[in-house]
């Protein structure tokens, strides 16, 4: 008998492990550096990256692979939320499933 | 990319600006073979069950929160109704003893409520469950975070009066014992009781249920609020597709948040419940959404149509989105806990007449109103009755939780703080009704064909 499996939007489609970096905030220098550079000391690969200004906001995101990171989520995701008080910025770490789930039918 | 810059910013801005969170994961808990002879171990029992289970679902909840970015805002567990598994034991005292060590099993367990104090009475009471509803003021002005419930009818049993009448006076109790009637927001009084309602007051793991499962309450009123005021001009078409496409956005996150949580404690999935529930955070009310659509205050004329357009098109959305929609899956529209409601009351454009027609449509029912403390018992039980026959008769799911607050007169505001927030004391309707209400017996199951 074919069974119908519900959850096959979340299935994974590599052995990736995918998740959104999103910045909104002001344009200013040294965003992608500092966010970069932060992603790089947790041995995060970013996978792509795009910026657009949406409803007077700068939106950069960035989709980054966290196959490879021996860390902690949450110094990951503390560790971001430090730049963007220093840098008065809304960042935040979403895992790709949730946009997935929310976006696709 | 696999998901747009505008798709990632659309989540990203609910999570930031419009409160958009998961309201609530509950676990439900089966603590049927907990039952032993020997009272003091049947607790024990009780507590081994609770405790290190509630642990897990805080903790990976907590973790949840941080892979998606999400919060969620309450964890809480549900339990067998306890008149169920205090049967050999229907005694006063013990009735108290078990709700301490439920008591000390939510704390224990990190979470800030947890429902099942109740029975199921819908065409009579056991011994058991008379002895429950007769704990009922003592347990809840004297426990924390447990919460009561009783399930008093049913389209296919009728209405039980019998337990309303008694129901009044135990009220006007659970407010004089717990001071200022805060006992009463821990109480909920049903008809066709879902039993996988992942919501407090009320939750409780019914028994067709299995040892475990996780419901989950998605997000709240915050969201849809936002969109609705995006779309001004457009009509009640247009309005309703709107709400719809929201409501399943959120129900999806709801669902992807309840399987991965429920793969992760090795337990059943359960149900997403897609009830808007509103919180006491400006903006996250379920009435704002109705004043978006254009009312100027909740309970102006249209109010009726405006829930019920609300409350179809995030039925509409939140099926397509879930396999599993159950619990409540209607529109809370509490008069405390939700700002404009609170708002609406004050300034006299609600009435407790228009709530009631409200919750004809909503599904949810009167929820967190306050009444005078000198109200007759026999006058909660009428209000209780109102209620409980609109879900009889129309085959849906309504609750009462009617705050008694003694010393308070109409026009009143008392203040619970936090999640509760403030409370304004709604007139009566000062006719009487006992010598009907009095009548007692069983309202008989209605007739389910001719529906007009």
């Amino acid at each position: 008998m074919n069974k119908i499996d519900p959850t096959a939007f979340d299935v994974k489609d590599s052995d990736k492990e995918l998740s959104f970096v999103t910045v909104i905030g002001r344009d200013q220098k040294g965003i992608v550096a500092r966010v970069s550079t932060l992603l790089f000391e947790h041995n995060i690969n970013i996978e792509d990256i795009a910026q657009k200004v949406m409803h007077d906001h700068f939106v950069m995101i960035m989709m980054v692979d966290f196959k490879d990171s021996p860390s902690d989520l949450e110094d990951v995701t503390a560790g971001l939320q430090k730049i963007g008080q220093e840098m008065g910025l809304h960042i935040q770490i979403q895992h790709e499933s949730l946009f997935k789930a929310m976006h696709r039918v | 990319m696999t998901i747009s810059v505008r798709e990632v910013f659309e989540t990203a801005k609910m999570t930031l600006f419009q409160n958009f969170d998961i309201r609530t994961t509950t676990l439900g808990i089966n603590l049927k073979d907990c039952i032993h002879s020997d009272f003091p171990r049947f607790c024990s029992q009780v507590y081994e069950r609770i405790k290190p289970a509630a642990q897990s679902l805080v903790r990976e909840a907590k973790k949840l929160e941080v892979l998606y970015g999400v919060p969620i805002i309450n964890k809480r567990v549900s339990v067998t109704p306890v008149s169920l598994i205090m049967e050999t034991h229907a005694e006063g005292e013990k009735f108290l003893e078990m709700a301490r060590t439920l008591d000390r099993a939510a704390k224990d367990g990190g979470v800030d409520y947890l429902g099942g104090f109740g029975a199921l009475v819908q065409k009579g009471a056991t011994r058991s469950d008379a002895a429950l509803m007769e704990a009922l003021p003592q347990v809840l002005s004297q426990t924390e975070r447990v919460c009561g419930f009783l399930n008093l009818g049913s389209t296919v049993t009728g209405l039980n009066l019998d337990a309303v009448i008694a129901l009044g006076p135990i009220l006007k109790k659970i407010a004089i014992l717990s001071g200022n009637g805060i006992g009463c927001t821990k109480f909920v009084a049903f008809v066709n009781a879902p039993e996988d309602n992942p919501f407090m007051a009320g939750a409780f793991h019914g028994v067709g249920e299995p040892d475990f499962s996780i419901n989950i309450g998605i997000s709240g009123p915050g969201v849809i609020r936002e969109v609705v005021a995006a779309n001004k001009d457009c009509d009640l078409t247009a309005l309703s597709e709107v709400i719809k496409r929201t409501t399943f956005k959120i129900t999806r996150a709801g669902e992807l948040v309840g399987r991965e949580l429920a793969r992760r404690l090795k337990v059943p999935f359960g149900i997403v419940d897609i009830s808007l529930a509103s919180t006491t955070a400006v903006g996250d009310s379920v009435a704002a959404v109705l004043e978006a659509m254009g009312l100027e205050r909740v309970g102006a004329h249209g109010s009726t149509l405006a829930v019920a357009l609300l409350m179809d098109a995030v039925k509409k959305g939140g099926a397509m989105a879930s396999t599993n929609v159950g619990g409540l899956s209607g529109t809370f529209i509490p008069v405390s806990e939700d700002e404009r409601m609170t708002a609406a009351a004050i300034e006299g454009a609600l009435s407790l007449d228009k709530l009631e027609a409200l919750t004809s449509v909503c599904s949810v029912g009167m929820d967190m109103f306050a009444v005078p403390g000198d109200i007759p018992p026999e006058k909660v039980s009428a209000i209780i009755a109102d209620e409980l026959a609109i879900g009889v008769i129309n085959n849906k799911t309504t609750a009462v939780r009617i705050i008694i607050i003694p010393g308070a007169k109409p026009g009143d505001l008392v203040d619970y703080g936090g999640l509760l927030g403030q409370v304004p004391v709604m007139a009566v309707n000062r006719f009487v009704s006992a010598n009907f209400i009095r009548r007692g017996g069983r309202m008989p199951a209605p007739v389910t064909s001719m529906r007009n």
